[in-house]
């Protein structure tokens, strides 16, 4: 018996434009796109084709200008900006390209931040984060802040406070994009791992090997996708 | 525990930007010091006044002659004299609320004593004006109506004169001085009474029975004239018909008709009281409206220091909103950091007041009260102005957009 699951994203001819002064900017023409749970996806395309600007409408920071994003079944164009909050505390990971801690903060308390939104007790949001931090390799470095850690070192951080709350999507724009390989493969490791366990992963890159982690591949053009082809046989579980 | 850790993070945040927090604290400081300091000058001058008229006696009145100060004793300069001798006694006969009434006669004369000098007012005085005045000896006690009489001489001396004209340790009742070069025995000394509302030192003057200053010392314009009259009363529920009464009965002697206005003015305690206490209070609103406006600009200061924060700290805004925060969670945060500097200034403000307050009895010798009231009000109105003027930035942070606040340089 098929088991029917309920897209993770579906998105429907979403366009965003842009206004700056006269000039209209179409980041979006026209993108839809299905993703199902579990998936680990790249998305490719050269700079300024539109990547970021949909990754930040999948990670509920920004809302298409026309066309629809449901996220689980939900339809976002109508929740308000706290519900949207809600969203991204605790379904969504984000992780970006220029690490966005927070300075002169201690990893523990960047990596505790959306367990801090959720309004759990300290000691509990403390142990959390520390097993965050732990999972990403950087035990014993819980009290740094970020000025005295690596580029590779601040991504984990920032990583780990895109997992501590267990949400069901991690959003990854660029995560290696300022790195050098050695730990620009940690961190392909570590999101590799976190998809074997079930999470959806999407992740934007230039680079292939990076895109070769994937099983699905999507490339977008001037704001429309070019290309979506499946790199990897999907592996499915647990048919008991 | 969202509030508890907001605050936590406010504390650490105003921490890192230790000498910017400190100086817009200043504002506030300045504001709730000025208030407390102020109010407590204002509440010590008060009382000080309070206790003054109190000791003058409640139940005194006291008339001049129109055209002389409202102080009197500083002398009818020029005016006609138009009380008498005659007036008093005639007022204790006719107007039967009163329980007694007295005079006096004042001129600043010479008073030596061995071969120091000094110059003071001397007062001549019935007998009755001591006790109406009701005030105390340190030494020695009043003369009487014998020394009245017979026109003794013999003198009370106020604490000022006796510094002036004694060594210390030296006894000055029962010594010889003279005034105006005439010999008077020294009879009494007065307690310490201070400096007048007026300012005047009530400790330099010289009190001789009437009958000696207008025959032997003073002299008077014409025989029984007097510079003021007191009277007083059993109950100070009766100084009302004694002042209703002591008018008709003063018109009656001085022939005024119907429509010539008094040629005389006549004041209770109660009425000085009045007049005093509402000088002090006068100066106490204006004193608040001045701290009340340095609380202002340290609320300006206030809204300034967090708008700069809140644009320095756009992409850390953005940060969490993108992990979750909600925008009553960036505003709670703008605001504990608005209120703590309202606390943390308040704070600092209250103990910089109580000090400038102790100073200025210290230094300048002013008495002050620090009121409690005061200490309350100001510290929640610094509070208040703190969460006043953070609203604006607090509003401004948290109507951010994420993604704008993200990609803030
Ligand atoms: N806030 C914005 N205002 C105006 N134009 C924008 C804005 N954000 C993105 N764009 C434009 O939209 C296009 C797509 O940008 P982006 O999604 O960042 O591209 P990518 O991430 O693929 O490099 C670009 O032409 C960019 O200039
Ligand atoms: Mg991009």
């Amino acid at each position: 018996m098929a088991v029917i699951v309920n897209p993770l994203i579906v998105c429907q001819d979403m366009w965003k434009v842009y206004r700056v002064g006269d000039v209209t900017v179409q980041a979006l023409r026209g993108v839809s796109l299905t993703i199902e749970q579990g998936e680990f996806v790249a998305i490719m395309g050269s700079s300024g084709s539109g990547k970021s600007t949909l990754m930040n409408i999948l990670g509920c920071l920004d809302k298409p200008s026309q066309g629809h994003y449901w996220l689980d079944g939900a339809d976002t164009g109508s929740l308000r900006s706290d519900q949207l909050a809600e969203i991204r505390n605790q379904q969504i990971g984000f992780v970006f390209q220029s690490f966005n801690l927070i300075p002169r903060t201690s990893a523990l308390e960047n990596a505790q931040l959306p367990l801090f939104y959720r309004g759990l007790p300290l000691r509990q949001q403390r142990a959390l984060a520390a097993a965050a931090l732990e999972r990403v390799g950087l035990r014993g470095r819980e009290e740094h802040s970020p000025t005295q850690l690596s580029g590779g070192q601040q991504q984990r951080v920032a990583i780990a406070r895109a997992l501590v709350a267990t949400p069901s999507l991690l959003l990854a724009d660029e995560p290696t994009g300022n790195l050098d390989t050695q730990s620009s493969r940690e961190i392909m490791d570590i999101l590799s791992a976190l998809n074997q366990e079930g999470m959806t992963v999407i992740l934007v890159t230039h680079e292939n090997d990076v895109a070769a982690c994937a099983a699905r591949e999507v490339v977008i053009k001037d704001g429309q996708i070019q290309s979506d082809r499946v790199t990897k046989a999907k592996i499915h579980v647990a048919e008991a | 525990m969202f509030t508890w850790l907001t605050i936590v993070t406010a504390l650490r945040i105003l921490r890192r930007n230790r000498l910017r927090a400190g100086l817009t604290l200043l504002g506030i400081v300045i504001g709730v010091a000025a208030v407390i300091a102020m109010v407590s000058i204002g509440e010590g001058a008060k009382q000080a006044v309070q206790k003054q008229i109190a000791s003058m006696g409640t139940n005194v009145i006291l008339i001049w002659p129109s055209g002389t100060t409202v102080g009197g004793v500083r002398g009818a300069q020029g005016g006609a004299v138009t009380l008498t001798v005659g007036d008093a006694v005639d007022l204790k006969k006719k107007v039967h609320v009163l329980t007694d009434t007295g005079w006096y006669t004042r001129g600043a004369m010479q008073i030596v004593n061995g071969s120091q000098n000094w110059n003071c007012s001397v007062y001549g005085t019935s007998p009755s004006y001591l006790t109406i005045r009701d005030w105390s000896y340190s030494s020695g006690g009043a003369f009487t109506q014998a020394d009245l009489d017979s026109a003794a001489r013999v003198a009370i001396l106020g604490q000022t004169v006796v510094e002036n004209l004694f060594d210390h340790g030296e006894e000055p009742v029962g010594a010889a001085i003279r005034i105006n070069n005439v010999p008077f025995r020294v009879i009494g000394v007065f307690s310490p009474k201070g400096q007048s509302a007026q300012g005047w030192d009530q400790d330099d003057v010289v009190f001789i029975p009437y009958s000696t200053a207008e025959r032997k010392v003073l002299g008077t314009q014409f025989l029984g004239s007097v510079g003021a009259i007191a009277a007083s009363t059993a109950r100070s529920e009766d100084l009302e018909t004694a002042v209703e009464d002591i008018r008709s009965v003063m018109r009656a002697r001085h022939r005024l008709q119907g429509e010539q206005p008094d040629d005389f003015t006549i004041r209770t305690q109660v009425d000085m009281g009045k007049v005093q206490e509402g000088t002090s209070e006068t100066l106490t609103v204006m004193l608040m409206v001045i701290a009340s406006v340095s609380l202002l600009v340290g609320g300006i200061g206030i809204m300034n220091i967090l708008l700069v924060s809140v644009t320095e700290r756009t992409r850390e805004i953005g940060i969490r909103m993108a992990v979750g925060a909600k925008r009553v969670h960036i505003m709670t945060q703008f605001l504990i950091e608005a209120m703590t500097l309202g606390v943390v200034g308040g704070f600092i403000g209250v103990l910089v007041g109580i000090l400038a307050a102790r100073l200025t009895t210290i230094i300048a010798g002013w008495p002050t009260i620090i009121s409690s009231d005061a200490v309350v009000i100001a510290f929640i109105f610094s509070v208040a102005v703190g969460l006043f003027f953070g609203l604006y930035p607090a509003n401004k942070a948290a109507r951010l957009n994420p993604i704008e606040a993200l990609r803030y340089e």
